[in-house]
Protein backbone atom coordinates (compact mmCIF):
# COMPACT_ATOMS: atom_id res chain seq x y z
CA UNK A 1 0.00 0.00 0.00
CA UNK A 2 1.09 3.55 -0.74
CA UNK A 3 1.71 5.70 2.33
CA UNK A 4 1.65 9.06 0.58
CA UNK A 5 0.12 9.71 -2.84
CA UNK A 6 1.19 12.93 -4.55
CA UNK A 7 -1.55 13.61 -7.07
CA UNK A 8 -0.24 14.12 -10.61
CA UNK A 9 -2.58 15.66 -13.15
CA UNK A 10 0.13 16.76 -15.54
CA UNK A 11 0.60 20.29 -14.23
CA UNK A 12 4.18 21.14 -13.47
CA UNK A 13 6.96 19.71 -11.42
CA UNK A 14 6.04 17.24 -8.68
CA UNK A 15 9.52 15.87 -8.18
CA UNK A 16 10.30 18.56 -5.60
CA UNK A 17 7.28 17.55 -3.52
CA UNK A 18 8.00 13.82 -3.58
CA UNK A 19 11.74 14.31 -2.97
CA UNK A 20 11.11 16.48 0.07
CA UNK A 21 8.69 13.94 1.56
CA UNK A 22 11.11 11.09 0.88
CA UNK A 23 13.80 13.15 2.59
CA UNK A 24 11.81 13.59 5.83
CA UNK A 25 10.28 10.10 5.77
CA UNK A 26 12.63 7.69 3.99
CA UNK A 27 10.71 4.70 5.44
CA UNK A 28 7.48 5.63 3.64
CA UNK A 29 6.32 4.61 0.19
CA UNK A 30 5.68 7.80 -1.75
CA UNK A 31 4.01 7.65 -5.16
CA UNK A 32 3.53 10.43 -7.68
CA UNK A 33 0.37 9.19 -9.33
CA UNK A 34 -2.43 10.11 -11.69
CA UNK A 35 -4.30 6.86 -11.02
CA UNK A 36 -7.57 7.46 -9.08
CA UNK A 37 -7.39 3.91 -7.64
CA UNK A 38 -3.97 4.55 -6.10
CA UNK A 39 -5.20 7.84 -4.65
CA UNK A 40 -8.24 6.10 -3.16
CA UNK A 41 -6.10 3.47 -1.46
CA UNK A 42 -3.27 5.71 -0.21
CA UNK A 43 -3.05 6.38 3.53
CA UNK A 44 -2.55 10.11 2.98
CA UNK A 45 -2.69 12.45 0.04
CA UNK A 46 -0.78 15.53 -1.13
CA UNK A 47 -2.57 17.71 -3.66
CA UNK A 48 -0.07 20.11 -5.29
CA UNK A 49 -0.54 22.42 -8.23
CA UNK A 50 1.29 24.86 -10.45
CA UNK A 51 0.24 27.12 -13.25
CA UNK A 52 -3.23 28.49 -13.85
CA UNK A 53 -6.18 27.20 -11.82
CA UNK A 54 -8.56 26.79 -14.82
CA UNK A 55 -5.98 24.51 -16.51
CA UNK A 56 -5.46 22.57 -13.28
CA UNK A 57 -9.21 22.03 -12.82
CA UNK A 58 -9.62 20.96 -16.44
CA UNK A 59 -6.68 18.53 -16.39
CA UNK A 60 -7.75 17.01 -13.09
CA UNK A 61 -11.24 16.36 -14.41
CA UNK A 62 -10.01 15.10 -17.78
CA UNK A 63 -7.87 12.52 -15.99
CA UNK A 64 -10.80 11.29 -13.91
CA UNK A 65 -9.25 12.44 -10.63
CA UNK A 66 -11.99 14.73 -9.37
CA UNK A 67 -13.93 12.11 -7.38
CA UNK A 68 -10.76 10.60 -5.92
CA UNK A 69 -9.56 14.02 -4.74
CA UNK A 70 -12.93 14.81 -3.16
CA UNK A 71 -13.09 11.42 -1.45
CA UNK A 72 -9.54 11.81 -0.11
CA UNK A 73 -10.23 15.32 1.18
CA UNK A 74 -13.20 13.92 3.12
CA UNK A 75 -11.53 10.89 4.58
CA UNK A 76 -7.76 10.99 5.19
CA UNK A 77 -4.87 13.31 6.02
CA UNK A 78 -4.86 15.69 3.06
CA UNK A 79 -2.34 18.42 2.27
CA UNK A 80 -3.07 21.00 -0.43
CA UNK A 81 -0.17 23.06 -1.78
CA UNK A 82 -0.43 26.30 -3.80
CA UNK A 83 -3.03 25.77 -6.57
CA UNK A 84 -3.89 22.60 -4.63
CA UNK A 85 -5.13 24.89 -1.85
CA UNK A 86 -6.92 27.24 -4.24
CA UNK A 87 -8.83 24.40 -5.92
CA UNK A 88 -10.40 23.38 -2.59
CA UNK A 89 -12.48 26.59 -2.48
CA UNK A 90 -15.77 27.40 -4.22
CA UNK A 91 -14.54 29.72 -6.93
CA UNK A 92 -11.49 31.56 -8.31
CA UNK A 93 -11.22 34.93 -9.95
CA UNK A 94 -8.56 33.36 -12.20
CA UNK A 95 -10.55 32.55 -15.31
CA UNK A 96 -13.73 32.83 -13.17
CA UNK A 97 -13.71 29.10 -12.65
CA UNK A 98 -15.45 26.91 -10.07
CA UNK A 99 -13.29 24.99 -7.61
CA UNK A 100 -14.09 21.77 -5.79
CA UNK A 101 -16.23 23.49 -3.12
CA UNK A 102 -14.66 21.51 -0.28
CA UNK A 103 -13.96 24.69 1.68
CA UNK A 104 -16.31 27.72 1.56
CA UNK A 105 -14.71 30.81 0.08
CA UNK A 106 -13.17 32.29 -3.01
CA UNK A 107 -9.76 32.97 -4.55
CA UNK A 108 -8.84 36.53 -5.59
CA UNK A 109 -5.97 38.22 -7.44
CA UNK A 110 -3.68 40.64 -5.61
CA UNK A 111 -5.38 43.96 -6.54
CA UNK A 112 -2.98 46.23 -8.46
CA UNK A 113 -4.23 49.34 -6.65
CA UNK A 114 -3.29 47.96 -3.22
CA UNK A 115 0.21 46.76 -4.11
CA UNK A 116 2.27 49.48 -2.43
CA UNK A 117 4.48 49.05 0.64
CA UNK A 118 4.76 51.33 3.71
CA UNK A 119 7.40 53.44 1.91
CA UNK A 120 5.11 53.94 -1.09
CA UNK A 121 7.10 51.57 -3.33
CA UNK A 122 5.41 49.23 -5.77
CA UNK A 123 5.03 45.60 -4.71
CA UNK A 124 5.42 43.01 -7.47
CA UNK A 125 2.97 40.33 -8.53
CA UNK A 126 3.56 37.39 -8.44
CA UNK A 127 4.25 37.52 -4.71
CA UNK A 128 7.55 35.68 -5.01
CA UNK A 129 10.00 34.84 -2.24
CA UNK A 130 10.19 34.24 1.49
CA UNK A 131 7.47 35.74 3.67
CA UNK A 132 6.62 35.37 7.34
CA UNK A 133 3.82 32.96 8.14
CA UNK A 134 1.82 33.81 11.23
CA UNK A 135 -0.02 30.93 12.86
CA UNK A 136 -3.70 31.69 13.44
CA UNK A 137 -4.48 28.51 15.37
CA UNK A 138 -2.62 25.74 17.14
CA UNK A 139 -2.37 22.76 14.79
CA UNK A 140 -0.32 19.55 14.69
CA UNK A 141 1.19 20.70 11.37
CA UNK A 142 2.66 23.82 13.02
CA UNK A 143 4.37 21.79 15.72
CA UNK A 144 8.04 22.73 16.15
CA UNK A 145 7.74 25.64 13.71
CA UNK A 146 8.36 29.05 15.27
CA UNK A 147 5.53 31.56 14.78
CA UNK A 148 6.52 33.96 12.00
CA UNK A 149 8.88 31.49 10.30
CA UNK A 150 9.51 32.32 6.66
CA UNK A 151 8.24 30.08 3.85
CA UNK A 152 8.71 30.33 0.08
CA UNK A 153 5.78 31.72 -1.92
CA UNK A 154 5.13 32.18 -5.60
CA UNK A 155 1.56 33.11 -6.55
CA UNK A 156 -0.65 35.90 -7.90
CA UNK A 157 -3.94 34.75 -6.32
CA UNK A 158 -4.81 34.14 -2.67
CA UNK A 159 -7.72 32.45 -0.84
CA UNK A 160 -10.44 34.28 1.08
CA UNK A 161 -12.15 31.68 3.30
CA UNK A 162 -15.81 32.47 3.98
CA UNK A 163 -15.45 31.15 7.52
CA UNK A 164 -12.66 32.80 9.59
CA UNK A 165 -12.36 29.58 11.59
CA UNK A 166 -10.76 27.96 8.53
CA UNK A 167 -7.78 30.33 8.67
CA UNK A 168 -4.75 28.46 10.00
CA UNK A 169 -2.15 31.03 8.98
CA UNK A 170 -1.75 34.43 7.41
CA UNK A 171 0.92 36.63 5.80
CA UNK A 172 1.23 40.31 4.91
CA UNK A 173 1.60 41.51 1.29
CA UNK A 174 0.93 44.33 2.03
CA UNK A 175 -2.44 43.47 3.60
CA UNK A 176 -3.12 40.34 5.62
CA UNK A 177 -4.14 37.35 3.52
CA UNK A 178 -4.80 33.72 4.42
CA UNK A 179 -1.87 31.52 3.51
CA UNK A 180 -3.00 28.36 5.31
CA UNK A 181 -6.44 26.82 5.78
CA UNK A 182 -7.42 23.88 7.94
CA UNK A 183 -10.50 21.87 8.74
CA UNK A 184 -10.81 18.32 10.04
CA UNK A 185 -8.36 16.19 8.04
CA UNK A 186 -7.54 18.95 5.53
CA UNK A 187 -4.54 21.26 5.81
CA UNK A 188 -3.73 23.47 2.84
CA UNK A 189 -1.01 26.04 2.29
CA UNK A 190 -0.43 28.73 -0.31
CA UNK A 191 3.36 28.55 0.14
CA UNK A 192 5.67 25.72 -0.93
CA UNK A 193 6.84 23.64 2.06
CA UNK A 194 8.92 21.48 -0.30
CA UNK A 195 11.01 24.58 -1.13
CA UNK A 196 11.05 26.18 2.31
CA UNK A 197 14.19 24.71 3.82
CA UNK A 198 14.02 23.57 7.47
CA UNK A 199 10.59 25.04 8.30
CA UNK A 200 9.06 23.49 5.17
CA UNK A 201 10.61 20.08 5.81
CA UNK A 202 9.30 20.19 9.37
CA UNK A 203 5.78 20.90 8.12
CA UNK A 204 6.01 17.91 5.76
CA UNK A 205 7.35 15.72 8.58
CA UNK A 206 4.41 16.85 10.73
CA UNK A 207 2.03 15.99 7.90
CA UNK A 208 3.25 12.43 7.44
CA UNK A 209 3.01 11.89 11.21
CA UNK A 210 -0.41 13.57 11.55
CA UNK A 211 -3.26 11.45 12.87
CA UNK A 212 -6.39 13.58 12.73
CA UNK A 213 -8.74 12.56 15.54
CA UNK A 214 -11.52 10.19 14.41
CA UNK A 215 -14.10 12.86 15.18
CA UNK A 216 -12.32 15.20 12.78
CA UNK A 217 -12.78 12.93 9.81
CA UNK A 218 -15.69 14.05 7.68
CA UNK A 219 -19.01 12.12 7.64
CA UNK A 220 -18.72 10.98 4.02
CA UNK A 221 -15.92 8.56 4.81
CA UNK A 222 -16.85 7.36 8.28
CA UNK A 223 -20.30 6.40 6.97
CA UNK A 224 -18.71 4.07 4.47
CA UNK A 225 -16.21 2.54 6.85
CA UNK A 226 -17.08 -0.89 8.26
CA UNK A 227 -17.57 -0.85 12.01
CA UNK A 228 -15.74 -3.32 14.15
CA UNK A 229 -18.17 -6.05 15.22
CA UNK A 230 -16.21 -6.55 18.44
CA UNK A 231 -17.44 -3.21 19.75
CA UNK B 1 7.31 42.50 8.35
CA UNK B 2 6.58 41.04 4.95
CA UNK B 3 8.36 39.69 1.93
CA UNK B 4 12.14 39.42 2.23
CA UNK B 5 14.53 40.63 -0.45
CA UNK B 6 16.32 37.60 -1.88
CA UNK B 7 20.03 36.83 -2.15
CA UNK B 8 20.76 34.40 -4.97
CA UNK B 9 24.21 32.90 -5.52
CA UNK B 10 24.78 32.09 -9.19
CA UNK B 11 26.73 29.07 -10.34
CA UNK B 12 28.04 29.14 -13.91
CA UNK B 13 28.42 25.49 -14.85
CA UNK B 14 30.32 23.89 -17.72
CA UNK B 15 31.49 20.30 -18.14
CA UNK B 16 30.12 19.50 -14.69
CA UNK B 17 32.14 22.17 -12.85
CA UNK B 18 31.36 25.64 -11.52
CA UNK B 19 33.42 28.32 -13.25
CA UNK B 20 33.57 32.10 -13.19
CA UNK B 21 34.63 34.38 -16.03
CA UNK B 22 35.34 38.07 -16.41
CA UNK B 23 33.15 39.87 -18.98
CA UNK B 24 32.04 36.43 -20.18
CA UNK B 25 35.57 35.27 -21.09
CA UNK B 26 38.56 33.89 -19.19
CA UNK B 27 37.05 31.09 -17.08
CA UNK B 28 38.39 30.00 -13.67
CA UNK B 29 37.42 26.77 -11.94
CA UNK B 30 35.45 27.36 -8.73
CA UNK B 31 34.48 23.83 -7.70
CA UNK B 32 31.95 21.03 -7.56
CA UNK B 33 28.38 22.26 -8.13
CA UNK B 34 26.66 19.97 -5.60
CA UNK B 35 29.16 20.80 -2.89
CA UNK B 36 28.86 24.53 -3.57
CA UNK B 37 25.05 24.35 -3.66
CA UNK B 38 24.98 22.66 -0.26
CA UNK B 39 27.32 25.23 1.22
CA UNK B 40 25.16 28.14 0.04
CA UNK B 41 22.04 26.38 1.29
CA UNK B 42 23.66 26.04 4.74
CA UNK B 43 24.57 29.73 4.67
CA UNK B 44 20.95 30.74 4.07
CA UNK B 45 20.78 31.33 0.31
CA UNK B 46 17.19 32.12 -0.72
CA UNK B 47 17.47 30.45 -4.12
CA UNK B 48 20.19 29.09 -6.37
CA UNK B 49 20.66 29.85 -10.05
CA UNK B 50 22.61 27.52 -12.32
CA UNK B 51 23.64 28.82 -15.71
CA UNK B 52 24.81 26.11 -18.08
CA UNK B 53 27.43 27.89 -20.18
CA UNK B 54 28.37 24.76 -22.14
CA UNK B 55 28.70 26.01 -25.69
CA UNK B 56 27.97 22.76 -27.53
CA UNK B 57 25.03 20.47 -27.07
CA UNK B 58 27.40 17.54 -26.28
CA UNK B 59 27.81 18.32 -22.59
CA UNK B 60 24.27 19.58 -22.19
CA UNK B 61 22.85 16.58 -20.38
CA UNK B 62 25.43 16.91 -17.59
CA UNK B 63 23.41 19.74 -16.10
CA UNK B 64 20.38 17.43 -15.72
CA UNK B 65 22.36 15.07 -13.49
CA UNK B 66 23.71 17.97 -11.45
CA UNK B 67 20.21 19.35 -10.91
CA UNK B 68 18.93 15.91 -9.93
CA UNK B 69 21.70 15.59 -7.33
CA UNK B 70 21.18 19.08 -5.94
CA UNK B 71 17.38 18.79 -5.85
CA UNK B 72 17.48 15.68 -3.68
CA UNK B 73 19.65 17.41 -1.07
CA UNK B 74 18.78 21.10 -1.17
CA UNK B 75 15.21 22.24 -0.48
CA UNK B 76 15.14 25.81 -1.74
CA UNK B 77 14.11 27.03 -5.22
CA UNK B 78 16.49 26.16 -8.07
CA UNK B 79 16.62 28.07 -11.35
CA UNK B 80 18.42 26.67 -14.37
CA UNK B 81 19.31 28.52 -17.55
CA UNK B 82 21.42 28.07 -20.65
CA UNK B 83 20.63 26.29 -23.88
CA UNK B 84 16.85 26.22 -23.38
CA UNK B 85 15.38 26.23 -26.89
CA UNK B 86 12.02 24.52 -26.72
CA UNK B 87 9.15 23.72 -24.36
CA UNK B 88 10.59 20.20 -24.28
CA UNK B 89 13.84 21.57 -22.74
CA UNK B 90 11.76 23.30 -20.06
CA UNK B 91 10.02 20.02 -19.28
CA UNK B 92 13.29 18.09 -18.94
CA UNK B 93 14.78 20.66 -16.56
CA UNK B 94 11.65 20.79 -14.40
CA UNK B 95 11.54 17.00 -14.28
CA UNK B 96 15.17 16.94 -13.17
CA UNK B 97 14.24 19.10 -10.19
CA UNK B 98 14.48 22.71 -11.38
CA UNK B 99 11.74 25.01 -10.08
CA UNK B 100 12.27 27.74 -12.64
CA UNK B 101 13.87 27.84 -16.06
CA UNK B 102 15.72 30.88 -17.35
CA UNK B 103 15.52 31.65 -21.06
CA UNK B 104 17.60 34.21 -22.92
CA UNK B 105 18.76 33.75 -26.52
CA UNK B 106 15.83 31.57 -27.51
CA UNK B 107 13.32 34.15 -26.30
CA UNK B 108 14.81 36.61 -28.80
CA UNK B 109 14.70 34.11 -31.66
CA UNK B 110 11.26 32.86 -30.75
CA UNK B 111 9.26 35.01 -28.28
CA UNK B 112 6.34 32.58 -28.61
CA UNK B 113 8.43 30.09 -26.61
CA UNK B 114 7.85 32.26 -23.52
CA UNK B 115 4.09 32.29 -24.08
CA UNK B 116 4.00 28.53 -24.76
CA UNK B 117 6.17 27.60 -21.77
CA UNK B 118 4.24 29.90 -19.41
CA UNK B 119 0.92 28.52 -20.64
CA UNK B 120 2.11 24.95 -20.13
CA UNK B 121 3.99 25.22 -16.83
CA UNK B 122 2.86 28.52 -15.36
CA UNK B 123 4.43 31.98 -15.35
CA UNK B 124 5.96 31.25 -11.93
CA UNK B 125 8.60 28.99 -13.47
CA UNK B 126 9.54 31.08 -16.50
CA UNK B 127 12.39 33.52 -15.94
CA UNK B 128 13.52 35.64 -18.87
CA UNK B 129 17.21 36.52 -18.69
CA UNK B 130 17.94 39.91 -20.25
CA UNK B 131 21.59 40.75 -20.99
CA UNK B 132 21.57 44.52 -21.47
CA UNK B 133 24.31 46.88 -22.60
CA UNK B 134 24.24 50.66 -22.60
CA UNK B 135 23.78 52.26 -26.00
CA UNK B 136 26.87 54.39 -26.62
CA UNK B 137 26.23 58.11 -26.26
CA UNK B 138 22.75 57.56 -24.82
CA UNK B 139 22.76 57.50 -21.04
CA UNK B 140 19.41 55.87 -20.37
CA UNK B 141 19.01 53.34 -23.17
CA UNK B 142 20.13 49.75 -23.20
CA UNK B 143 20.25 47.11 -25.94
CA UNK B 144 19.56 43.40 -25.56
CA UNK B 145 22.46 41.02 -26.30
CA UNK B 146 22.33 37.24 -26.79
CA UNK B 147 24.75 34.31 -27.04
CA UNK B 148 26.35 35.06 -23.68
CA UNK B 149 26.79 38.71 -24.53
CA UNK B 150 28.36 38.30 -27.96
CA UNK B 151 25.52 39.24 -30.31
CA UNK B 152 23.69 42.54 -30.47
CA UNK B 153 19.98 42.30 -31.28
CA UNK B 154 18.98 45.92 -31.87
CA UNK B 155 16.17 45.46 -29.32
CA UNK B 156 15.56 48.15 -26.70
CA UNK B 157 15.98 46.35 -23.37
CA UNK B 158 13.12 48.05 -21.52
CA UNK B 159 10.65 47.50 -24.34
CA UNK B 160 11.81 43.90 -24.50
CA UNK B 161 11.22 43.47 -20.77
CA UNK B 162 7.66 44.78 -21.11
CA UNK B 163 7.01 42.42 -24.00
CA UNK B 164 8.32 39.43 -22.03
CA UNK B 165 6.09 40.34 -19.08
CA UNK B 166 3.09 40.57 -21.40
CA UNK B 167 3.88 37.14 -22.91
CA UNK B 168 3.95 35.48 -19.50
CA UNK B 169 7.41 35.77 -17.94
CA UNK B 170 7.15 35.47 -14.16
CA UNK B 171 10.43 37.16 -13.39
CA UNK B 172 13.32 38.99 -15.10
CA UNK B 173 16.99 38.15 -14.49
CA UNK B 174 18.62 41.41 -15.53
CA UNK B 175 22.36 41.38 -16.23
CA UNK B 176 24.38 44.45 -17.11
CA UNK B 177 26.90 43.47 -19.79
CA UNK B 178 28.89 46.60 -18.98
CA UNK B 179 29.30 45.60 -15.35
CA UNK B 180 29.41 41.80 -15.40
CA UNK B 181 32.71 40.57 -13.98
CA UNK B 182 34.01 44.09 -13.26
CA UNK B 183 33.25 44.12 -9.51
CA UNK B 184 32.21 47.78 -9.83
CA UNK B 185 28.61 47.21 -8.72
CA UNK B 186 25.28 46.83 -10.52
CA UNK B 187 24.18 49.25 -13.22
CA UNK B 188 21.70 50.88 -10.82
CA UNK B 189 20.01 53.02 -13.45
CA UNK B 190 19.30 49.96 -15.54
CA UNK B 191 18.03 48.02 -12.53
CA UNK B 192 15.78 50.84 -11.37
CA UNK B 193 14.40 51.48 -14.86
CA UNK B 194 13.35 47.83 -15.12
CA UNK B 195 11.99 47.55 -11.61
CA UNK B 196 9.84 50.66 -12.01
CA UNK B 197 8.59 49.73 -15.47
CA UNK B 198 7.59 46.15 -14.68
CA UNK B 199 5.08 44.55 -12.33
CA UNK B 200 6.97 41.24 -12.10
CA UNK B 201 10.04 40.76 -9.86
CA UNK B 202 13.45 41.87 -11.15
CA UNK B 203 16.71 40.16 -10.13
CA UNK B 204 19.73 42.46 -10.39
CA UNK B 205 22.88 40.83 -11.75
CA UNK B 206 26.33 41.73 -13.01
CA UNK B 207 29.14 43.57 -11.25
CA UNK B 208 28.91 42.77 -7.54
CA UNK B 209 32.33 43.26 -5.91
CA UNK B 210 31.39 43.95 -2.28
CA UNK B 211 28.47 43.79 0.11
CA UNK B 212 27.55 47.46 -0.29
CA UNK B 213 26.77 46.71 -3.93
CA UNK B 214 24.04 44.31 -2.80
CA UNK B 215 22.55 47.01 -0.56
CA UNK B 216 22.63 49.50 -3.45
CA UNK B 217 20.92 47.03 -5.77
CA UNK B 218 17.94 46.88 -3.41
CA UNK B 219 17.77 50.44 -2.05
CA UNK B 220 18.86 52.39 -5.15
CA UNK B 221 18.12 49.90 -7.92
CA UNK B 222 14.87 48.77 -6.24
CA UNK B 223 15.53 45.18 -7.24
CA UNK B 224 13.47 42.40 -5.67
CA UNK B 225 16.48 40.11 -5.51
CA UNK B 226 20.23 40.35 -5.99
CA UNK B 227 22.37 37.76 -7.73
CA UNK B 228 26.13 37.37 -7.29
CA UNK B 229 28.78 34.79 -8.01
CA UNK B 230 32.44 35.55 -7.38
CA UNK B 231 32.07 37.25 -3.97
CA UNK B 232 30.66 33.97 -2.69
CA UNK B 233 32.66 31.42 -4.71
CA UNK B 234 36.08 32.41 -3.47
CA UNK B 235 35.10 32.62 0.17
CA UNK B 236 35.36 36.41 0.47
CA UNK B 237 31.91 36.56 2.00
CA UNK B 238 29.29 34.06 3.06
CA UNK B 239 25.67 34.48 2.07
CA UNK B 240 24.89 35.00 5.75
CA UNK B 241 27.37 37.88 6.01
CA UNK B 242 25.74 39.44 2.94
CA UNK B 243 22.30 39.22 4.54
CA UNK B 244 23.48 40.55 7.89
CA UNK B 245 25.03 43.50 6.07
CA UNK B 246 21.79 44.14 4.19
CA UNK B 247 19.76 43.88 7.41
CA UNK B 248 22.00 46.53 9.03
CA UNK B 249 20.96 48.83 6.19
CA UNK B 250 17.28 48.30 6.95
CA UNK B 251 16.61 45.70 4.25
CA UNK B 252 14.23 42.89 5.18
CA UNK B 253 16.00 39.57 4.65
CA UNK B 254 15.50 35.97 5.74
CA UNK B 255 18.18 35.15 8.30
Amino acid sequence: MIDVAVIDYGMGNLRSVSKAIEHVAPQLKVAVTGDPEVVMRAARVVFPGQGAMPDCMREMQARGLREAVIAAARSKPFLGICIGLQMLFDRSEEGDVAGLGLLPGKVLRFPAAAMVDARGEKLKVPHMGWNEVHQAMPHPLWEGIAPGSRFYFVHSYFPVPADPQLIAGYSLYPFSFSCAAARDNIFAVQFHPEKSHAAGLRLLANFVAWQPAAAEIGPASSAGRPRSPAL
Amino acid sequence: MGLAKRVIPCLDVTAGRVVKGINFVGLRDAGDPVEIARRYDDQGADELTFLDITASSDGRDLILHIIEDVASQVFIPLTVGGGVRAVEDVRRLLNAGADKVSINTSAVHNPQLIADAAARYGAQCIVVAVDAKRVAGDTLRWEVFTHGGRKATGLDALEWGRKMQALGAGEILLTSMDRDGTRNGFDLELTRAFSEALDIPVIASGGVGNLDHLVDGILKGRADAVLAASIFHYGEHTVRQAKEHMARHGIEVRI
